[in-house]
């Protein structure tokens, strides 16, 4: 176990340096002088651009700039956001818990429908269920999320009227962020609706951002749960005169949950992928609309950083399901 | 069973993906989709461009104030909705095409090498994909366009580079299991050189998983062609690309439902159909799941 | 009265070229504390109409009996729920392969433990003393360890301890075993089957041992069932089945066994048993048999009385007896 924790921490090193490799050179390749572009509109002295370029180290050469830009990541130091002034680290952090909240929310979602339908799917093979499933499944996965939230928002907001459009939190109620997620915010607030109209902002984006992880937990399930079942260890527990849902919920699901659990972990890449499309339609104050807004105003240490935040995140998260398979899987645990 | 093992692997092949209904429901609309991609000015009752200024935002012949001669009705600009749909799909299919072409030739090359070459080599080019794959696609093509500067093109480069990582360890992990087989070693034996045995006696095995794979990524081209018009960063208005549309479309959500769904629809049944057909492709080429 | 009695089982696969008969009109009579060996070769449905009786079968298999009954109980008619009282309790079963057959996911105690859970519902402390206590019966060295350990971690022989102890862990009136040493090594299937009969001494429980293994069959039982094709061809007690065998088909079997060859090659029966597609309409063992004539190729033969062994047969062999 502590071999195979060590072998997956080594091969995450350069794989990171790679990453920073990446973020560094995405600044150095844009066309057109950094330093003009942040000056904008109003142009630089000769005097104060040298200034400027011997300030972010541009007169060096790039193996030392990159250096320099490395030992500043490991330190926190991701630069300075050319709009806001402020640092893209600390922006990150304040915008970080609204996203966290709109993806766990999403893969809750995704998880609680998504495991249990494709368990009775796989249960009942080739009956109309199991057939119904799998069709509405495989039109999930196909699904322009974009598109599916424009729908939702006509149906659930315009027609109906039952949610909100945009934003996390109705107008009406104001309160300082505590954890920075507002299902808790709005409860310790004490402001009585609150909660409710956290609730009812979070519903659609959870829906939209929860499509495509439902449609491949569900027919990763069934898939695994189909190959579990012929086994002749379930046979085994059938001979026990165990029930069907011990049988199939623990003795089967317990084993098709190890290539389950690795879906999951992948889906973290797509949920981020997802959280930019859902989060720009909502207007939702996260990392995803964050990173596209700041593309759109060239802003570009805050790209830069986001980019490097975001993928080490994924890198992190694939790294935790890999630890995590290695404990449910009990081949991979037992080798000491 | 028997009858279909006589016959050749593709009769074989099509014994087996006739078999799954959704996927040959799957090719009819894909076929019916590079139909009409090809085809599009002869079948487009208007040029995409075309604004009808006396109407506008028209609703869809069937409902109440539309007219036959805008069967789905027009957009904000009084363009014919079907004529522009009708046209998007030229760059839909145009977006697919490309992408999987340079994604997996490009993939299926480095993959090769990687599977032929000494450790480090091997390990280079893992590594370099891994950094690829760390970040989400959609994040890094969007990156990508924005240091090119948004454009249809740069977008399908963007979303080649992106795709192109699972090629390569697709393709890796076939030739390394492919490797070490017999007939391998034995054209190895007889001298053959490494590109004759990368290309020629590899390749050829290590194609079913790969053409599964470009089917999946055909579908996720247009979606991701599409994410990026829809977020400004693909095609440019007035290009009748069905994710642009989209984009355009967003301020009219409330008031004309028909500009935003039948873009959406478009793609949906577009992608739908290629996914259902990439199902059928696995199944019908996994060599796992045949019944004997 | 018998333990377990079976009229007329038949059970039936859908599968894609149409329907496929495994077992054909088999009965099965087990008394109490009885061994019986079931011998057949592959394919001649000894397995399946096991499985039928422990509700085992995939859903594509169409079951139908006259009776079905177990210790006067009437499974047919049972729900699968009462069933499932039965079935793990006082039937048990192991099958052919030991090392696919526990779940490598939870550690052997707790495969263990889980029957007595459900069927005895003893507390936690009982089902840890009762799990020693069985594989201790079965002959695992160092139990206190073994119970926390993963099948992955058990060579084959012990998985078929481990699987037994499971079987026997309610003390079950009927055990099953399935092939039970076909997977093992030869040192170690002897060791398997010593164990079994000595657990069913000890237990006194039924045995019914499925097995293509005539030296096993010798060795271990007390009467013979031979299926051949989804039929029964001939049940006898062990020692006049030896003695005497009345079908031809039976006859070819005993005659394969390498202690009574007569000959320096050891005689073959030839060709395989009839298919899906292949199935005579006379006699099923017509096209391999020695005997065979024209009634044999086109009537299905009758069944002749006890005395004759119940053979399925035109001729039976041995004589007037």
């Amino acid at each position: 176990m502590i071999r195979y924790l060590l072998a997956r921490l080594l091969t995450f090193v350069p794989t990171f340096l790679g990453v920073t490799l990446i973020s560094f050179a995405f600044i150095r390749v844009l066309p057109g002088d950094p330093i003009i572009v942040m000056a904008g509109e109003r142009g630089l002295t000769e005097e104060r651009y040298a200034e400027l370029v011997t300030q972010f180290g541009f007169d060096k050469p790039l193996p030392v700039q990159f250096w320099t830009y490395l030992t500043g990541v490991l330190q926190g130091d991701l630069g300075v956001s050319y709009v806001t002034k402020r640092p893209v680290w600390d922006e990150f952090f304040a915008l970080f818990p609204a996203t966290l909240e709109l993806s766990l929310c999403a893969i809750v979602f995704a998880i609680a429908i998504g495991l249990p339908a494709g368990v009775i799917a796989a249960v009942n093979r080739g009956k109309l269920f199991d057939r119904a499933l799998m069709s509405t499944a495989l039109v999930g996965y196909s699904m322009p999320i974009f598109w599916w939230a424009l729908l939702l928002i006509i149906v659930f907001s315009g027609n109906l009227g039952w949610t909100p459009v945009s934003g996390r939190m109705g107008l009406l109620y104001f309160f300082e962020p505590v954890t920075g997620f507002m299902l808790i915010d709005s409860v310790l607030s004490g402001q009585s609706g609150a909660f409710g109209s956290a609730v009812r902002h979070l519903i659609l984006p959870t829906i939209v951002l929860g499509t495509i992880p439902l449609a491949v937990i569900a027919r990763q399930t069934r898939s695994a749960m189909l190959e579990v079942l012929s086994e002749d260890y379930i046979r085994t527990a059938r001979a026990k005169g165990l029930s069907p849902l011990r049988v199939n919920g623990l003795h089967a699901l317990r084993n098709a949950m190890i290539p389950v659990v690795t879906v999951i972990g992948l889906s973290v890449g797509t949920l981020l992928a997802g959280a930019i499309l859902t989060e720009t339609i909502f207007s939702w104050p996260g990392i995803g609309k964050w990173m596209v807004d700041s593309i759109f105003r060239r802003d570009y240490p805050v790209v830069q950083g986001g980019l490097l935040l975001i993928a080490s995140m994924v890198m992190v998260v694939n790294l935790t399901v890999d630890i995590l398979y290695g404990f449910i899987n009990p081949k991979i645990r037992a080798r000491k | 069973m028997s009858v279909a093992l006589r016959q050749g692997p593709l009769a074989e092949f099509w014994y087996y993906f006739r078999e799954n209904r959704g996927a040959v429901i799957g090719l009819w609309v894909f076929a019916a989709f590079a139909f009409v991609a090809l085809f599009a000015p002869l079948l487009a009752p208007y040029d995409p461009t075309q604004q009808f200024r006396q109407s506008v935002l028209l609703p869809p012949a069937w409902i109440a104030g539309g007219d036959w001669a805008f069967p789905l009705g027009t957009d904000p600009l009084g363009r014919d909705m079907l004529s522009r749909l009708i046209h998007g799909a030229r760059y839909s299919f145009f977006v697919g095409i490309v992408v999987v072409v340079v994604a997996a030739s490009g993939g299926i090359l480095l993959g090769l090498i990687a599977g032929f070459s000494p450790r480090w080599l091997d390990s280079l080019i893992m590594r370099l994909m891994d950094v690829i794959l760390a970040f989400p696609s959609l994040l890094l093509a969007l990156v990508l366009v924005a240091i090119l500067g948004p454009s249809l093109t740069n977008a399908m480069i963007a979303i080649a580079l992106v795709l192109q990582p699972h090629y390569v360890r697709l393709t890796r992990a076939s030739v390394l299991s492919e490797r070490t087989r017999d007939y391998v070693v034995s054209a190895r034996v007889a001298g053959a050189r490494l590109p004759r045995l990368m290309f020629v006696t590899v390749l050829p095995n290590c194609l079913a998983p790969i053409i599964v794979q470009a089917a999946l990524s055909f579908s996720t081209a247009i979606l991701d062609a599409a994410a990026l018009g829809f977020l400004g960063m693909g095609a440019q208005p007035p290009t009748p690309e069905w994710g642009t549309m989209l984009a355009e479309a967003r301020e009219f959500i409330l008031r004309a439902w028909w500009v935003v769904t039948f873009p959406g629809v478009a793609i949906l049944v577009t992608v739908l159909a290629i996914n259902l057909m990439g199902d059928g492709l696995r199944d019908a080429l996994d060599p796992k799941l045949k019944r004997s | 009265m018998a333990l377990l009695s079976i009229r007329n089982l038949s059970v039936e696969f859908a599968t894609a070229s149409g329907s496929f008969r495994a077992v054909d009109a088999i009965d099965v009579t087990v008394d109490p504390g009885d061994i019986l060996a079931i011998v057949g070769e592959s394919g001649s449905g000894k397995s399946v109409s096991m499985l039928a009786l422990m509700g085992l079968l995939p859903w594509t298999a169409t079951v139908t009996a006259d009776e079905m009954r177990f210790d006067g109980k009437d499974l047919r008619a049972m729900t699968p729920r009462t069933r499932r009282r039965i079935i793990g309790k006082d039937i048990a079963m192991i099958f052919q392969e030991p090392m696919s057959s526990l779940n490598p996911c939870f550690t052997v105690g707790f495969q263990i433990k889980e029957g007595l859970k459900k069927h005895l519902g003893l507390d936690a402390r009982a089902r840890h003393a009762r799990a020693l206590e069985l594989m201790e019966m079965v002959g695992i060295p160092d139990p206190v360890r073994r119970l926390s350990a993963y099948p992955h971690q058990m060579s084959g022989g012990m998985s078929q301890r481990v699987m037994i102890a499971m079987a026997i862990a309610c003390r079950p009136r009927l055990l099953i075993a399935d092939e039970p040493t076909t997977a093992l090594d030869v040192t170690i299937q002897a060791q398997i089957l010593d164990l079994l009969t000595a657990l069913q001494a000890e237990t006194g429980m039924a045995l019914i041992l499925i097995t293509h293994d005539m030296g096993v069959v010798a060795e271990t039982a007390r009467r013979v069932s031979v299926q051949y094709a989804g039929q029964k061809v001939e049940e006898q007690p062990v020692g006049p089945l030896f003695a005497t065998p009345h079908h031809p088909y039976t006859s070819a079997l005993l005659a394969a066994l390498p202690e009574r060859a007569t000959t320096r090659l050891l005689p073959t029966i030839p060709g395989v048993v009839p298919g899906q597609f292949d199935r005579p309409p006379g006699c099923l063992f017509a096209p391999r048999c020695a005997f065979a004539d024209a009634t044999c190729q086109n009537t299905p033969p009758p069944v002749q009385p006890p005395a004759k062994g119940l053979v399925r047969c035109h001729y039976p062999l041995g004589g007037p007896a």
